[in-house]
């Protein structure tokens, strides 16, 4: 297929629908769901009817404002959301005020401002189509430019002109690591191998954070073009996306859109009538935090004990049953396509220096509005939380912003003005992570966030090495023990010792950052720590 | 298991261990090469004619050029590597990671069939761990006697799972496996029924004779009585994969 022959029929999707001017949206994500958005659905689909062919109802993905949800946007066909005007907290019973407004004027006591800051200080890539389109329907996603990227490097590039562009974008991995993905799919493309495999990374487990649910609930097929267009560039025929069971809808969306795409010709066999052809398997984890970890999760799929191996050999290398294997995160996927569409360059040109793009964050915690947000990288942190995220309520204070979840730290209101990207986090002693952000007000005590952090890490280690299996054990008791103000001088000594046995020693990633939210505590919150012990 | 992938062409490197000059196949990891020329480097997963593993992280070692550690068992030696077996950090982690493990389940010597005989009691002794900083754990886990010939006590299961190993790669019975999670796993056989029950033991004993501690014992044996052989295993091994 050539690009052309998209755009034809990106064009003949959207003339299906001329008639339709107006649009009413209501978000089907998990969290609108929750909060009874399906009768809300139901109600404005009953009163809408056939909508005299002008007009109709149609279920998004996530809007972004979860705090307000179930959330309505009522908008001209094609025009997004901050055009449109939204509705929060609705009802069924506001089905009908809503319905009269589509052509009138509109229901004042729901009005959500789309003019705040929240929508306006946002620049969307990865959420672009979230909240536009139905994730569950193909011509929705082709009619708004979705598969034209894979489309244009399938028939107009090689596949080293894919790693090029993915190369000068500069996209480092969004799971966490912030290792630079050009280079990580050149590395894959370079090693020999009959058989190689891409395997996007759903598994996201960090207590606050969903992100990754989001995309997968919003806009599925952008995570498949993704997928495919590394399977292209590093010359692999099958992918595997490794989803938490926990997230039912953003499965059950995934496994429509894979079936749309298999219908539609844009994945199996010769997809878009090209030579390339790719795959794509879905597997479910088992709700262990460490399948997050990339070779406990291979071997997850491989069906064995999601436990982690030491590295090297890298899955580069040797990866999902000794095959060369690319391992990605589902954002860092979702970046693909608007980098292969648009160029990298263009791409490298949003962020900081050394952190290319936007960020997805997850606000939760003590903050007004909680919900999904995606900043340019160098955002400062005073802008996400007290400008997009509306402040702290109830008139309390600020205390310190979480970021990087079990493997991150907390960031005190002394170093809110630094810009978010992944290295100006590290210098503080935390990291990016996935992007969940928890904030906290001033009556948070930082020992029982330490202590909280400790406990998921020691439930959640898989017991394969020592320092993780039983250092966690000791330190959560530690951190009991200082908690309830039975805590010694000697036992503050003896956490601190034991955060750097754990840091060095442990087998994977989650052993060797287990200790961060200890030593981040004890870095900023040292006096609200020491006052605790006894005696003091 | 992981096993590093094989190297077609295997050349020959120098090294230096604790300043001294050594030459080494570059298939071979840090602590073959250690015991191969005696050098001490405790372990108590890690055996040789067993895949790696790298849980027990007593092995760590520091590369020069590098801030991080490294496990001996599961690095490769390359040309040119300078490698500290014995500094004192490294000590005192090992010393640490001996006392997380004393304290997990119940390791009393003086009761344990194995006293004396014990790879983690040499190592304490070697480490000079005299005492334990952290606070005694002991949960109680369960022991299981069902088995005619052999029994598992799991309150001296360090989890290294030497015998998981042995009996997939060696017996190729795959009688054990772990089950749980941190603190909560458990060596089971089959899917967690009593060993006596077990239709695919072979009864052969390869996971008595490499477990470390009194962990797995045969029956009838008293305080100090278990002693254990494993110089069965590298030979098989190595017959097996000349094969």
């Amino acid at each position: 297929m050539h690009p052309e022959d998209l755009a034809e029929k990106a064009a003949q999707f959207r003339a299906e629908e001329a008639a339709i001017k107006r649009e009413v949206r209501v978000c089907m994500a998990a969290s609108c769901q929750s909060s009874g958005a399906q009768p809300v659905l139901t109600a404005l689909t009953e009163i809408c009817g056939d909508g005299k062919g002008m007009c109709h109802v149609k279920g998004v993905g996530c809007m972004g404002l979860c705090s307000a949800g179930p959330l309505v946007a009522v908008a001209d066909k094609d025009c997004d959301l901050a055009d449109s005007v939204l509705y929060r907290d609705v009802t069924p019973a506001d089905a009908p005020d809503i319905m009269q407004s589509v052509c009138g004027a509109p229901v004042e006591r729901l009005r959500c401002s789309t003019e705040q800051p929240f929508f306006a200080r946002q620049q969307r890539i990865v959420l672009e189509n979230c909240g536009l389109i139905d994730p569950d329907s193909f011509k929705d996603y082709v009619a708004v430019g979705g598969y034209s990227a894979l489309v244009k490097a399938l028939s107009e590039m090689t596949s080293t002109e894919v790693l090029r562009e993915v190369t000068t974008s500069g996209l480092r991995g969004r799971g966490g690591g912030g290792y630079p993905t050009g280079l990580k799919w050149s590395t894959v493309a370079k090693t020999p191998g009959a058989q190689k495999y891409v395997i996007c990374n759903a598994d996201e487990g960090d207590p606050g954070a969903f992100m990754d649910r989001a995309v997968l609930e919003s806009d599925p097929h952008r995570i498949l073009e993704g997928m495919m267009i590394a399977g292209y560039a590093i010359g692999a025929n099958k992918g595997y996306v490794y989803v938490r069971a926990e997230y039912p809808l953003a499965v059950e969306r995934l496994q429509t859109a894979i079936r749309k795409a298999k219908g539609a010709g844009f994945l199996g066999h010769r997809v878009a009538d090209t030579q390339f052809s790719f795959e794509v398997e879905i597997r479910l984890g088992a709700g262990a935090f460490v399948c997050g970890e990339e070779t406990a999760l291979m071997a997850s799929i491989e069906g064995l004990r999601g436990q982690p191996r030491p590295r090297p050999p890298y899955p580069a290398e040797a990866g999902l049953w000794g095959c060369p294997t690319l391992i990605n995160n589902v954002e860092t996927f979702a970046n693909i396509a608007p980098i292969i569409r648009n160029g990298g360059a263009w791409f490298a040109g949003i962020g900081t220096e050394k952190s290319k793009g936007t960020k997805v964050f997850a606000l939760a915690g003590k903050i007004n509005n909680t919900g999904l947000i995606e900043v340019p990288m160098g955002t400062s942190l005073r802008d996400i939380i007290e400008q997009i995220g509306g402040g702290i309520p109830d008139g309390r204070a600020f205390k310190a912003v979480q970021t990087g979840g079990p493997s991150g730290g907390c960031i005190p209101a002394a170093h809110l003005d630094i810009g978010v990207d992944y290295d100006s986090l590290k210098t503080l002693g935390t990291m990016m992570g996935s992007g969940g952000m928890i904030v906290m007000d001033d009556s948070a005590c930082m020992v029982d966030v330490a202590r909280y952090f400790m406990e998921f890490c020691m439930t959640e280690s898989c017991g394969k090495c020592i320092p993780c299996r039983a250092g966690t054990q000791q330190m959560h008791g530690l951190l009991d023990t200082i908690a309830k103000g039975e805590g010694t001088r000697a036992d503050l000594a003896l956490l601190a010792h034991l955060c750097e046995v754990v840091q060095a020693t442990s087998l994977c990633g989650l052993g060797q950052s287990a200790p961060n939210p200890v030593l981040s505590t004890l870095r900023y919150f040292r006096e609200e720590v020491e006052a605790k012990l006894v005696g003091e | 298991m992981a096993q590093p992938a094989p190297l077609s062409t295997v050349r020959v490197v120098t090294l230096t261990i604790d300043d001294r000059d050594f030459s080494a196949r570059e298939d071979e990891t840090i602590i073959e090469v250690c015991r191969e020329n005696n050098i001490p480097i405790p372990s108590l997963c890690h055996l040789d004619g067993l895949s790696i593993w790298g849980g027990c992280r007593l092995c760590m070692v520091e590369l020069e050029g590098q801030t991080r550690l490294f496990a001996a068992c599961s690095t490769r030696v390359t040309e040119g590597m300078r490698i500290q077996t014995q500094s004192e950090r490294l000590r005192s982690y090992r010393h640490t990671i001996l006392e997380l493990l004393f304290a997990e389940r119940h390791h009393v010597c003086a009761v344990c069939v194995s006293n004396g005989h014990c790879e983690l009691q040499w190592l304490a002794q070697k480490c000079g761990v005299d005492h334990v900083r952290v606070p005694y754990r002991q949960a109680a886990y369960p022991v299981d006697s069902s088995h005619e010939m052999f029994r598992i006590d799991h309150n001296r299961c360090i989890l290294c799972t030497r015998c998981v190993r042995v009996c997939d790669e060696i017996e190729g019975a795959h009688t054990w496996d772990i089950m749980g999670r941190g603190t909560d796993c458990r060596v089971i056989s089959d899917l967690a029924q009593p060993w006596g029950d077990s239709t695919n033991c072979t009864s052969c004993g390869k996971c008595v004779q490499v477990c470390p501690t009194g962990a797995l014992v045969k029956q009838g044996t008293s305080v100090g009585e278990m002693v254990k052989d494993q110089h069965f295993l590298p030979i098989l091994a190595r017959r097996r994969h000349a094969q």
